[in-house]
C-alpha cells in the first residue's frame, strides 16, 4: 500500500504532462467537436483518429495537430489561429481546397479542441 | 428523419409482416422441436444408463417407432414449412400499381427511373427512392453489369437484379418512414457500399418530391455556384453525369440534377454535406476504392470548392 502511494506520487508529473496546456484549446469542447467533425464531413478529406470512416486523402492526416508549428503552411499554430482556419480557410489562403463549411466560431473552436486533444 | 436499421422483424408492409410472422413461427417451431429432441434424448440416456448398447432391431416396436418417427416427423415439418413459406412469398396484390419505377443495379449504385403514363422515364434519380405510403408500387428490376439483389427488409423480401432480364417486385409501405436498403448479392469490391433508401411519405409529400425531381436544375444566381456549374459542364464531370437543364447529358454515372436533395452520396458511402461532397469529388478512390469515378487530380483548390458548392446547390 505504501509502495503504491510512492509509485503514484512518482508518476504524478507524467500524468500532468499528458494534459499539457499546449494540448488544450480554451473554451473548446472536445466531445462537441467530435460531433461537428462527423456532421460537416471532415473525414471525407482527412484521416482523423477516432472518427469512423475518416479516411479521406485530399488534405493532410490530422494526427498530432497540437505539436505542429504551422497550420496549412501559412499560420502559426495557436488555438486562435487553428480556430480561424477551420471557420473560414479560404479567407486566409484563397488558393486552398478547404471550403468554408459554414461553421460558427464556437463550433470551429470545438473542432480545434478535438484535434488538439488527439495525439 | 432518421433511417431505421435493416431489421428483418417489421410490419411496415404486408409482405414484411408475412415474413416476420413466418420467422417467428419458425423460431417457435424450431425451439419446440429442439426442446423435444433434447428431452427425448435425456429420457433415453437416463432410462438406459445400465444397459449395454444393442444394434437397431426393426422387429422391435420401440426401434421401429424411433426409425420411422425420425423420417416422418422431419418430413412432415419440412413440407408444412414449405407450404407456409409459399404463402409468405406471395408478392402480387390484385390492385394495379400507383407508381412504376425501373431500378437498375450498377457497380456500385442504383439508378431509379420513374416511368410516366407512356411507359417512358419521366425523371431519373439515384440511390434514393420515394414512394407514396399505402399505395402499391411496382419496381422493374434489372442490372447493367453483374447480378445484384434489391433488398429493403422492412418492406419486402430480397429479389435479384439480373443483367438482360427484368424481374418484377412490389413495394407497398403501410407506414411512412425512411427504410434502409442494401445490395444483398455479392457484386464486387464495393458491394458493401451499395446502399439505398426508400422513403415512404404522404401523397402530398410524394407529389411535391416528384414535382421537384421532374424539374430541371435551377440556374445558379451567385458567382461561386455559377463558376461551379461552368466547370461541371465544360470538364470531365459532364462526360459521365447528367444535370438536366445544362449541357451535361452523359449517362454513365448517376443523374445529379437534384443531388443536393439526397440524404447520402455515393450509394450511402457518405452523408451529403459540403465537406463530404468536396472530399468525394477530389478523391473518390480514397473513400470507395474501385468506384468507377476516377480521382482526377486536375482541379485546383478553388475549383474543387466551386464544384462542391454547385452540387450542394442542386436541391
Amino acid at each position: 500500500m505504501k509502495n503504491c502511494l510512492v509509485f503514484a506520487v512518482a508518476l504524478a508529473p507524467l500524468t500532468a504532462c499528458s494534459r499539457a496546456p499546449e494540448h488544450v484549446v480554451p473554451g473548446g469542447n472536445v466531445e462537441r467537436g467530435r460531433e461537428q467533425i462527423v456532421a460537416v464531413g471532415c473525414g471525407a478529406c482527412h484521416v482523423i483518429n477516432g472518427i469512423p470512416g475518416a479516411r479521406g486523402q485530399v488534405g493532410p492526416a490530422l494526427s498530432g495537430v497540437a505539436s505542429r508549428a504551422v497550420i496549412a503552411g501559412v499560420l502559426p499554430n495557436t488555438p486562435d489561429n487553428i480556430t480561424r482556419w477551420i471557420e473560414d480557410a479560404p479567407s486566409i489562403s484563397p488558393q486552398t481546397a478547404m471550403p468554408n463549411l459554414g461553421l460558427s466560431q464556437a463550433q470551429a473552436r470545438d473542432i480545434a479542441a478535438y484535434l488538439y486533444a488527439r495525439q | 428523419m432518421s433511417q431505421t436499421p435493416l431489421s428483418v422483424f417489421s410490419r411496415s408492409s404486408d409482405a414484411a409482416a408475412r415474413i416476420t410472422t413466418l420467422t417467428w413461427f419458425m423460431i417457435l417451431l424450431s425451439t419446440l422441436i429442439f426442446g423435444g429432441v433434447i428431452l427425448t434424448m435425456l429420457v433415453a440416456v437416463f432410462r438406459n444408463r445400465r444397459r449395454e448398447a444393442t444394434a437397431v432391431d426393426m422387429s422391435q416396436p420401440r426401434d421401429r417407432f424411433v426409425v420411422w418417427g425420425g423420417a416422418i416427423l422431419p418430413g412432415a415439418v419440412l413440407v408444412a414449412l414449405f407450404v407456409v413459406a409459399l404463402g409468405a412469398m406471395r408478392q402480387f396484390s390484385p390492385t394495379p400499381p400507383a407508381v412504376t419505377i425501373r431500378v437498375t443495379g450498377h457497380q456500385w449504385w442504383w439508378r431509379a427511373e420513374y416511368l410516366g403514363a407512356d411507359g417512358r422515364p419521366a425523371f431519373r434519380t439515384a440511390n434514393e427512392i420515394h414512394v407514396p405510403v399505402d399505395r402499391p408500387v411496382r419496381v422493374l428490376l434489372t442490372s447493367s453489369d453483374v447480378i445484384h439483389s434489391f433488398w429493403v427488409p422492412q418492406l419486402q423480401g430480397k429479389l435479384d437484379a439480373i443483367p438482360g432480364h427484368i424481374t418484377d417486385l412490389r413495394l407497398h409501405a403501410r407506414r411512412t418512414g425512411t427504410y434502409g436498403g442494401a445490395c444483398s448479392e455479392y457484386c464486387g469490391q464495393q458491394h458493401a457500399h451499395m446502399a439505398f433508401t426508400v422513403v415512404a411519405e404522404s401523397d402530398d409529400a410524394y407529389r411535391a418530391w416528384t414535382a421537384l425531381q421532374s424539374a430541371d436544375a435551377a440556374t445558379p444566381t451567385d458567382s461561386a455556384t455559377t463558376a461551379g456549374r461552368q466547370l461541371f459542364v465544360t470538364t470531365e464531370c459532364a462526360l459521365c453525369h447528367t444535370v438536366r437543364g445544362t449541357n451535361a447529358r452523359a449517362d454513365v454515372g448517376p443523374d445529379l440534377t437534384h443531388v443536393g436533395s439526397r440524404m447520402t452520396i455515393a450509394a450511402g458511402t457518405r452523408p451529403n454535406s459540403l465537406g463530404d461532397l468536396e472530399g468525394w469529388i477530389a478523391n473518390p478512390q480514397a473513400l470507395k476504392p474501385g468506384t468507377r469515378m476516377p480521382t482526377l487530380r486536375t482541379y485546383t483548390g478553388p475549383e474543387l470548392r466551386a464544384l462542391a458548392t454547385y452540387l450542394q446547390s442542386l436541391k
